[in-house]
């Protein structure tokens, strides 16, 4: 007889497919709280609060008044939120005879920052997708000698740029300041574009010859487009640079011409009178806010643009 | 009528020389393959004549008329690559326009051409969109549309189907013949696939080295092969090449290997006077019959030692005069491993070559 058999058959059968199902299936289940989690999360919290702490200070003594400085608690808040010390650093503190507060020095910066950034990442990006793309005669000494000049210390190089800028009558402005940082720009900025171009496929580039496009046709229609990544790279780095800059600002401009970084660090260290410890963390913060908002803002891209110009540079 | 004329032409990087003095003469609306393995040349040379890199010698004539230092887009050529080189930010109809509004062609005609080329390829619902949302078979459309709105006489097209998978070059290879007959256009097309070649060519230049080592016609290439770079680049199975001697037997010339002779009465030797030397005895593993009789010219005994099934064909490996032997026989009349076969083949068919030049003898 064939049935007990075949039955038989079914049954182990069904057993088996049971089995299958009792034991490990689906996803594996992951613990919230294990040892390893635990580890992690409490490792990265503390790193956290070790870098913000410094932050978190300046922020709340630059909201108090001075008698409640005095007092040294500079971990507890606030007890009386005054935004005083923020108005002060910002329309009147004084650094010399000047007591117009950091706003002179912002827009100093501002006036700065604006041109040079412009003026140094289109330099660099057409230098980039020249040197990437057309491969002029001795294209390679060229880019030799852009990039040793991204070694050579700033410090050699200042006094020889105060006579330059003497003998061109652009001394203390702020467009001497403009010019010597859209130089020092060129190389880090010029090898970041050549990378960038250097990654797009050269076959897009013939391409573009073929249908008749000429070098500034292709650097407008076809590679700017692209490049829009390398553009925020270059820009954040240049804005923040330029921002942060001191040592230039410092030797190549006036006191009426000085920009943010000199003039925060002039009512810092000022020495006449009270320490204003509130006036001089809210000038500070506002000093640190643009690079920070930069930051914030462009983050993303920021990451997304090194990433693009790593793989393949 | 010359539509390409390359003379003399020579190209070096540095020290390396690309191309050597190349010659070659395209007629009007003939289809030229240029084929070769990969470092040849046949890459450079198609960006010479585009005028994408600049000779080191020569001229290059099109039409009759000297581009060899024009810029590409005034040579009248248009060009495909292999990675299609779409300009990814512009739609579709963007990328077809771009020449044309660089050349200042007014926006009524540049419409008239985009339809038209639109139409040929049939990418009509394709315009508005981006070369990312397309599939890999529609980029490369739409790159041959982008060299068709050019209106120009002369396609050099560089590895276009590369990039494809085995299917959609098969459809596109038909694709792009259909094309030429219909246009008529002279084309250049470089590829490293020899079946690409066979299929499309009116003509194929077998490139190595930097020299054009045959240009022939597919059929003649494949029978009678100059070299044997040439003979064992085309075909697949490769031919089969035995190493021997040529020698005289009874006033009649045959060539002799470990333990074989073939005599070579029917082979048409190439003009020059035969003379006992070393050879190399090439012959197609389709021209081989296997236990077809004895009626043939030659035929020995050999024993089966692989056996490789292909779907509509296997290849048999035996041994003949010592050396490895493949026969290509329909897979319904496959022998196995170890059977003892009959081998048997016209020496008119074979190609012979000097054992030390490599010529054709």
């Amino acid at each position: 007889m064939a049935n007990p058999a075949s039955l038989c058959a079914a049954v182990t059968g069904a057993s088996a497919i049971a089995d299958e199902f009792s034991g490990p299936h689906g996803p594996r289940p992951r613990r919230t709280l294990s040892r390893r989690n635990v580890f992690l999360y409490g490792t990265l919290i503390l790193v956290a609060v070790y870098y913000l702490l410094p932050l978190y200070v300046m922020v709340v003594t630059s909201l108090k008044g001075m008698p409640e400085i005095r007092l040294g608690n500079i971990f507890s808040p606030p007890v009386e939120i005054t935004f005083e010390p923020w108005v002060k650093a910002w329309a009147q503190a004084c650094t010399g005879l000047n007591c117009d507060g950091l706003s002179r020095g912002f827009w100093n910066s501002v006036q700065i920052t604006v041109p040079s950034v412009i003026a140094s990442i289109a330099i660099a990006s057409v230098n980039g997708y020249a040197l990437a793309n057309w491969r002029f005669k001795s294209a390679e000494v060229f880019f030799t000698i852009l990039i040793v000049g991204a070694f050579i210390p700033y410090q050699v190089m200042i006094y020889p740029i105060v006579i330059i800028l003497r003998e061109i009558g652009l001394y203390g402005s702020l467009w001497g300041l403009v010019i010597v940082h859209s130089i020092f720009g060129m190389p880090i900025l010029t090898l970041l574009f050549r990378n960038y171009f250097a990654s797009v496929p050269e076959e897009l580039f013939k391409a573009a010859r073929v249908d008749g496009a000429g070098f500034w046709a292709i650097y407008f229609k076809i590679m700017l487009p692209m490049a829009l990544p390398i553009f925020v790279v270059a820009i954040i780095l240049q804005v923040t640079g330029i921002w942060n800059d001191f040592l230039f600002g410092v030797v190549y401009t006036r006191p009426d011409t000085y920009p943010m970084t000199v003039q925060l660090n002039n009512i810092v260290n000022s020495v006449q009178g009270v320490k204003e410890y509130n006036v001089n963390m809210a000038a500070t913060i506002l000093t640190g806010l643009v690079p920070l908002i930069v930051y914030f803002v462009s983050g993303k891209l920021f990451v997304r643009g090194i990433a693009a110009g790593a793989v393949k540079g | 009528m010359t539509s390409v004329l390359v003379k003399n032409l020579s190209l070096n990087f540095g020290a390396v020389e690309v191309l050597k003095n190349l010659g070659l003469e395209v007629a009007e609306g003939e289809f030229i393959v240029l084929l070769g393995p990969s470092g040849c040349g046949k890459s450079t040379l198609l960006n010479c004549i585009a005028g994408l890199l600049d000779v080191s010698a020569g001229q290059i004539f099109i039409n009759g008329k000297n581009v060899t230092w024009e810029e590409p887009k005034d040579r009248g050529i248009g060009m495909v690559f292999q990675s299609y080189a779409l300009y990814p930010q512009m739609s579709v109809e963007g990328n077809l326009s771009f020449g044309l509004k660089n050349a200042g062609l007014p926006k009524d005609e540049i419409a008239k051409r985009i339809a038209r080329a639109a139409s040929i390829l049939q990418i009509e619902p394709l315009l508005k969109r981006r070369p990312s949302a397309l599939s890999g078979g529609q980029r490369q459309r739409v790159a041959i549309g982008r060299a068709l709105v050019r209106d120009v006489d002369v396609f050099l097209f560089d590895e276009p189907l590369s990039n494809l998978d085995a299917k959609l070059r098969s459809e596109l290879r038909v694709e792009i013949k259909r094309l030429h007959q219909k246009l008529g256009n002279t084309m250049i097309y470089v590829t490293h696939d020899q079946i690409e070649a066979m299929t499309l060519a009116d003509r194929i230049a077998v490139m190595k080295g930097g020299l054009i080592q045959q240009l022939d016609q597919p059929q003649a290439i494949y029978s009678r092969p100059v070299n044997l770079f040439v003979a064992g680049f085309i075909g697949s199975p490769g031919m089969n090449f035995l190493n021997g001697r040529l020698e005289s037997r009874n006033g009649l010339p045959a060539f002799v290997a470990e333990g074989i002779e073939i005599p070579l009465s029917t082979y048409a030797f190439d003009g020059k006077a035969f003379a006992p030397k070393e050879a190399v005895f090439g012959m197609r593993p389709e021209h081989v019959g296997l236990n077809m009789g004895s009626d043939w010219p030659f035929s020995t005994q050999a024993v089966v030692e692989v056996v490789e099934p292909m779907g509509s064909d296997t290849l048999i490996w035996t041994r003949l005069g010592g050396q490895n032997f493949t026969v290509r026989v329909g897979s319904e009349r496959a022998p196995t491993v170890g059977d003892r076969v009959t081998l048997g083949f016209d020496p008119l068919r074979a190609s012979i070559f000097d054992g030390s030049s490599g010529e054709r003898l």
